[in-house]
């Protein structure tokens, strides 16, 4: 009789976690399919500027991006404004036509999201842009916070 | 004989630590993953100038030349104004049809053409506040179309109807041209 009973109790005590890995795993598949890690390394800074009137970009697997901002030196200092592509810095801003141009063919709908310092000058983003006409990459987007957004 | 099945039932894989594994992993992605949405003013550039063609005419009075120089100071059409008058200018300008019916203003939204330019010395922050007025001014006369012709804002009607039905965009393009800076001093 106490035997009986003894192997009753155990039973109703465990939780069954057979099927915990399961629901942890889609959590994870979700998250790893979420997640952009091909964040670039930024070598130019870039302080967004602010706008009202802007909209959100939806499918973000047509964007490319270009930063123009000062250029890091490290230790707090900033050198002249440079402009960066993927992982590289642009020597050369007649090499922005041919880069966009292979862009352009491997994903036709390509908007090019150009990420300015605020305290850029426009010469260098005027420059980019008659660059990015030629290549024929005419969809673009200044990337801007919302107004009232706190700074990132 | 026996010796061996006993060690077969042994050999399971321990599904305890499994459930470890795939938090720490999830928390890893947890803190990787940043689910931010890029935003941002949206622009369609003209194609390249072609040299053999020459530009077509624009009448004058369906020009609207805004200039900023290097300080922030706007020049509109000739004349000093301030940031926050632009937007008001631009819709007396662009909707002058249906409004004052000046002649000195655009004769159709539809023709109207907005042109900023700036120097090459302007900060890129005046010239985003300047193009996120004109773009405002837009905005509301897309807005108030739509009220008046459906009774819904422009942003409700651009999610029912597809890009080639927008009637509303077809009344109000966003003729925005950027010239090229002036080299400045």
């Amino acid at each position: 009789m106490s035997k009986f009973q003894k192997k009753q109790a155990k039973t109703k005590q465990q939780v069954p976690t057979a099927a915990m890995p399961d629901i942890i795993f889609m959590l994870l598949i979700f998250f790893m399919v979420v997640t952009v890690l091909r964040e670039v390394e930024l070598q130019v800074r870039v302080d967004f500027t602010r706008a009202d009137n802007i909209e959100k970009i939806e499918q973000k697997r047509l964007v490319s991006y270009v930063y123009i901002g000062p250029e890091i030196l490290g230790g707090g200092r900033y050198g002249d404004t440079r402009v960066q592509i993927d992982d590289a810095l642009i020597d050369d801003i007649y090499a922005i036509r041919r880069l966009m141009y292979d862009k352009l063919m491997e994903e036709p709908r390509l908007i090019v999201s150009l990420r300015v310092d605020q305290l850029s000058e426009m010469g260098i983003v005027s420059d980019v842009q008659q660059e990015l006409r030629e290549a024929g990459t005419l969809r673009i987007n200044y990337s801007t916070l919302r107004g009232d957004q706190a700074p990132m | 004989m026996q010796l061996k099945k006993r060690s077969r039932e042994v050999a399971e894989v321990p599904q305890a630590g499994m459930a470890d594994i795939a938090f720490l992993l999830l928390i890893f992605f947890l803190v990787v993953t940043t689910i931010d949405v890029d935003t941002g003013i949206g622009m369609q550039l003209p194609p390249p100038p072609d040299p053999d063609q020459e530009p077509p005419p624009i009448r004058e009075r369906n020009l609207m030349n805004i200039l900023v120089n290097a300080r922030g100071q706007i020049l509109i059409n000739e004349e000093r104004a301030s940031l926050p008058e632009v937007r008001q200018l631009v819709i007396d300008f662009v909707d002058n049809a249906n409004r004052a019916q000046d002649p000195n203003l655009s004769e159709d939204p539809r023709q109207a053409i907005v042109s900023i330019k700036t120097d090459r010395q302007t900060p890129y922050e005046t010239y985003i506040d300047m193009l996120d007025e004109v773009i405002g001014a837009y905005r509301q006369l897309r807005d108030e179309a739509s009220m008046r012709e459906f009774g819904i804002t422009y942003r409700q009607y651009q999610a029912r109807v597809s890009r080639e039905d927008n009637i509303i965009r077809e009344m109000y393009p966003q003729n925005i041209s950027l010239a090229e800076p002036d080299p400045g001093t």
